[in-house]
């Protein structure tokens, strides 16, 4: 945190210097550990082992905070009889279905709704990334379920998070993570003692964490423990995800995704939602509790907000007019599809995938073999230039004279020269004034898509065919102004909040949407953020006049509020939890919620309201249900529904490991997404043979002075010159071990490729003993490229391209290497030299991965469903 | 000049014998120094702004003189910085002014070596005749079981995440109005 988001640490040493124990989990000692109370090194990728520790440490010691746990979670609801753990199944849970390689979820469901499964089909649900619609939301799950109080049901999730995790042993974590037990202990110490009625402990970490083909379960990992410990919902609780650039919150939450709409409403799908009441029920769940039921005036909003006028309750909103997914179309499957001459035009923006991207060499070869290409950015980053200065360049693979790809470089407007909002990383909306003009051809990207949509309305207009209807008919009335006609982000930003047709009023809150196209609104989410016709993001009444939660700074979606489930910082009869603690409460006299934030419940529902049996959607949350957004109203210990890869999580190697899977026969996720082809080979790993090629784990990370892949630093020449040249770091034992000298040049080789840089011994990484031998991990950032200030190689061309089920995110922490002094060959030499790699990895050539490695599947396979489980 | 004056205009002799010894204030004041300005307090306007780096979201206060921009500060209203920047954030201005900045259209014919330069509004018109190519190249009206796709595949696009929410929305609007479901964003990556 102090290396990536600096200016945000200093709330961590201000929490410091008021007594708070600072521990720093990282695979390298970095300035954060510097000013740690406690740094303990781990391996990369085996965060699950670790934290699945402190679970069990919770429930074995008995610590977790008892009635919220009660009160406020799944705990005591009863799961399905036929569920089989990945202890009764060698790392597998029950329902694996060997030929898909994806779980039917039918016997995870809670016990009396396994026949209440909707036909489901999980294949294409990793294809699609459905389970990111979570994000705002849990999955549809019945409100009626049977619990058992006294958390004694063998059954009940409290007893199977307890059998679930009985593995994960103070020594396993040792030999998985290679943390000493001591040191392991310390931390769980640590964390269960400074929770409960007086005391938060805040879970922060950094993306990277969501980088591994375990990424969305890594996160679940740490809510469970935030969960137990009652730190959800709470001031100085939380888990925090500390995201790495300026709007990457707003991109998910208005996404330029191909699964997502705004608000995360899903793409349709061309099998599961033919009809418009196909995909609004699919979204809304009538049997469940909660705030998700209103979808129908969400959908309804948003594609009045698409095509206005056109869209009516007759003709289903347009929505005929929506293109359908049938399956994966990810940035991964696009880059393999580029290389298959499918995809003809590209636009990026802002963005640099030959840098950027994990398997830069099968990036840029897409990238060689587009028709057009049309790059908007402040510089001509890589990405624009592949064609003549990249790696495949030198070694005859891209021919400047071969390559098709024609290209546009626009040039793109700054930060200061355009106005609009980001979202940072806690869901705060700050908008930007516009400080000048930007020069010559640059222009915003909000310019370049309106103009672009108008040219080719314009050139379509008059066009008799069905397929050009949608674009037709499409609300691109924006206003503009100035000499380059630049559009109003404003009143995209007002269309984005929503408004009432008949008035044009904008509106307050999203309670006010209709599904009876009498509101338009652009993201359900954000409705709000333009109440009062006032551009709330751009509030900025200084901190220094405010309370410590500083509600009048920019606008936090939902409804301006800062902590979520702040229902929970309260009791159930929504008293404090206690006074130093206090952050929301129920006022008797009033007759509604109280505190520093906007209360994220019902404002006047009281603490002992008690839904009716026949009670749905908001109605059906129980005024002591602080989780709204769940359809149970509970927080989840055990997610019944919504992940692909388990209820519950568990430790898996990372796709390419050194070491055999020290828990269960399952090496790897069996649900990751895999995309085995000669451009993306994954190296070998146990229990196959040849793991001795690549025999060192790399991990990569950011430094404070350049961001991402170099677009924005490389070519700043202040940063460049606080961090002039690419290097990695090893430990002084793997030196000795491969001959490394302090400050020459070395290598790290993989199957995919070979990246130089100057060697950096020091004893910020440190080998760890997991099982019986020494792990060595070498650390590289991956900022450099061939344009800019400072050149060098891109660690990101070491990766392999494999993928989390649940979001699709790649595997970009963790893999196998090997190391070696001196510079990398280049030119053809570098094809021969990874090429002897593959060959004595065993013909990598062909090399197909093993997803399954136990014997136990068959059994999971059996076991799947409720009839044939006995 | 006389010699007292001569000699206090020497900054050592101020730092040896004034209320400075180390030298970092007054005693190192020439009369050129001391006539400086911050530029803060000589821009023609300033507009308040946020950093366009990492998520933290950082308040910047951006100041703008004769049309350039002359200085980026933390804003020190902002309850998130409270006027801090790092390195990056502190270095924004040279983002905006850096001598790489590219402010003209490139364009780059298939199976050429070089960049040659191409008008605006021409770019933006081959762009769109591309565009609507590659839509009709790879359309899909319905799939195999004549269920609705409304679709193509010729063409994608990735985002950074240092686009604004009104763009993206503009984006995935007008991406979703021609059929191109091909479109994905950084917060996957
Ligand atoms: S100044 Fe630094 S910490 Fe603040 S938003 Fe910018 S990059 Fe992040």
């Amino acid at each position: 945190m102090a290396e990536c988001h600096p200016v945000g640490f200093q709330w961590v040493m201000a929490a410091k210097e008021r007594g708070a124990r600072v521990i720093h989990v990282d695979p390298r000692f970095t300035r954060t550990s510097a000013v740690a109370n406690t740094y303990v090194p781990i391996r990369a990728g085996s965060d699950i082992a670790f934290m699945g520790g402190i679970v069990k440490y919770i429930l074995d010691n008995e610590l977790d905070f008892r009635e919220y746990v009660l009160a406020y979670t799944n705990a005591a609801t009863i799961v399905s009889d036929d569920f089989c753990d990945t202890e009764d199944l060698d790392g597998l849970f029950s329902g694996y279905d060997p030929e898909l390689g994806v779980y039917d979820p039918t016997t995870w469901q809670y016990e009396g709704h396994e026949a209440a499964v909707e036909p489901r089909d999980p294949a294409m649900e990793r294809e699609t990334a459905m389970p990111m619609q979570h994000e705002s939301h849990g999955p549809g799950v019945s409100a009626r379920v049977r619990r058992d109080e006294t958390l004694q049901h063998p059954r009940c999730v409290y007893q199977l998070l307890k059998r679930h995790f009985s593995r994960y042993t103070p020594e396993m974590v040792e030999k998985v993570c290679g943390v000493p037990r001591e040191r392991f202990l310390d931390v769980a110490r640590a964390w269960t003692e400074n929770s409960g009625r007086e005391r938060t402990t805040a879970l922060v970490y950094a993306v990277g964490w969501t980088q591994h083909t375990t990424g969305a379960q890594t996160i679940r990992t740490g809510a469970i423990i935030q969960l137990l410990l009652g730190n959800v919902g709470r001031p100085g609780g939380g888990v925090m995800a500390l995201r790495g650039h300026a709007s990457i919150q707003g991109s998910t939450d208005i996404p330029t995704l191909f699964n997502l709409l705004p608000g995360y409403l899903p793409m349709p799908n061309a099998v599961l939602h033919p009809t418009y009441s196909d995909w609004v029920t699919s979204i809304c769940h009538p049997e469940q509790k909660g705030f998700w039921y209103k979808a129908p005036a969400y959908c309804a909003s948003l594609l009045k907000a698409y095509w206005g006028d056109k869209a009516t309750p007759d003709n289903d909103f347009c929505y005929g007019y929506m293109p359908r997914l049938t399956g994966d179309h990810g940035i991964y499957k696009q880059v393999l599809d580029m290389i298959d001459g499918k995809i003809k035009g590209y636009f990026l923006m802002g963005q640099n995938p030959a840098v950027g991207s994990m398997n830069g060499r099968a990036q840029r070869l897409g990238m060689g073999n587009l028709d057009w290409l049309v790059v908007r950015d402040l510089f001509e980053i890589e990405s624009a230039t592949f064609w003549k200065n990249s790696v495949e360049v030198e070694t005859g693979e891209i021919v400047p004279e071969e390559c098709p790809t024609e290209v546009f470089f626009m040039p793109a407007a700054s930060h200061v020269e355009k106005e609009g909002t980001f979202t940072q990383t806690q869901r705060l909306l700050q908008w930007r004034e516009k400080a000048l003009d930007p020069p010559g051809d640059a222009r915003s990207d909000l310019w370049f898509f309106f103009h672009l949509g108008r040219i080719i309305r314009e050139k379509l207009a008059g066009s008799p065919l069905r397929r050009d209807r949608p674009i037709l008919d499409l609300a691109w009335n924006y206003p503009t102004h100035g000499p380059h006609e630049e559009p109003s982000a404003e009143a995209v930003l007002r269309e984005i909040n929503g408004y009432a047709v008949d008035t044009g009023l904008t509106l307050r809150t999203f309670g006010q949407l209709r599904d009876d196209g009498s509101t338009v609104c652009g993201a359900w989410i954000y409705c709000g953020v333009f109440a009062d016709g006032v551009n709330q993001a751009n509030r900025r009444r200084p901190g220094k006049e405010q309370t410590w939660v500083a509600p009048e700074w920019g606008w936090a979606w939902p409804s301006n509020r800062r902590i979520l489930y702040n229902r929970a910082s309260a009791d159930p009869e929504g008293r404090p939890w206690s006074e130093r603690k206090a952050y929301l409460w129920w006022d008797e006299t009033k007759g509604c919620w109280d505190g520093y934030d906007d209360p994220d419940f019902e404002k006047t529902k009281p603490p002992t309201y008690r839904p009716g049996p026949e009670a749905e959607g908001t109605e059906a949350i129980a005024g002591d249900d602080p989780f709204i957004m769940q359809g149970d109203g509970k927080g989840w210990l055990y997610a019944p529904s919504g992940l692909l890869d388990g209820p519950l999580p568990t430790h898996y190697e990372p796709p390419e490991s050194p070491v055999r899977n020290p828990l269960y026969g399952q090496q790897a996720n069996p649900v990751r997404k895999v995309y085995d082809r000669p451009e993306n080979i994954t190296h070998p790993s146990p229990p196959e043979p040849h793991t001795d090629v690549f025999p060192y784990v790399f991990t990569i990370a950011r430094l404070t002075e350049h961001h991402t892949a170099g677009g924005m630093s490389r070519y700043v020449e202040h940063l460049a010159e606080l961090q002039p040249e690419m290097f990695f770091e090893v430990s002084p034992e793997l030196a000795a071990e491969r001959g490394l000298t302090h400050l020459d040049f070395g290598h790290v080789v993989t199957a995919r490729g070979a990246v130089e840089g100057k060697v950096l011994v020091t004893d910020r990484l440190t080998p760890l003993r997991v099982g019986n031998r020494a792990v060595h991990q070498i650390w590289l950032p991956y900022h450099w490229g061939p344009g800019g200030w400072s050149k060098g190689d891109s660690a990101n061309d070491l990766f392999t391209m494999v993928l989390d089920p649940n979001v699709l995110i790649q595997e970009g922490k963790a893999g196998t290497c090997d190391v070696r002094p001196g510079r990398r060959p280049h030119g053809k030499e570098l094809v021969d030299y990874l090429n002897e790699y593959r060959r004595r990895a065993g013909n990598l050539e062909y090399h197909q991965t093993p997803i399954i490695t136990t014997d136990a599947v068959h059994e999971s396979h059996r076991r799947g469903r409720p009839d044939d489980g006995s | 000049m006389g010699v007292r004056t001569w000699i206090e205009g020497w900054p050592v002799y101020r730092q040896l014998t004034g209320t400075d010894p180390l030298g970092r204030g007054l005693a190192a004041m020439s009369p050129r120094s001391a006539e400086l300005r911050p530029r803060t307090e000589t821009a023609d306007s300033m507009a308040r702004s946020v950093c366009p780096y990492c998520a933290v979201g950082c308040g910047q206060r951006v100041y703008v003189k004769d049309g350039r921009v002359t200085q980026i500060e933390g804003d020190p209203d902002s309850p998130i910085n409270r006027g801090r920047l790092c390195p990056k954030g502190a270095a924004s201005k040279n983002l905006v002014t850096s001598k790489f900045r590219q402010t003209r259209v490139r364009y780059r014919r298939p199976y050429s070596t070089e960049w040659e330069d191409l008008d605006l509004d021409t770019a933006m018109d081959m762009i769109a005749d591309r565009v609507i190519a590659a839509r009709a190249a790879r359309w899909e009206d319905v799939d195999d079981s004549g269920r609705p796709l409304n679709r193509t595949l010729g063409f994608s696009g990735l985002g950074g995440a240092t686009l604004d929410n009104e763009e993206n929305y503009l984006i995935k609007k007008l991406f979703t109005a021609l059929g191109a479901i091909q479109i994905e964003n950084q917060a996957r990556i």
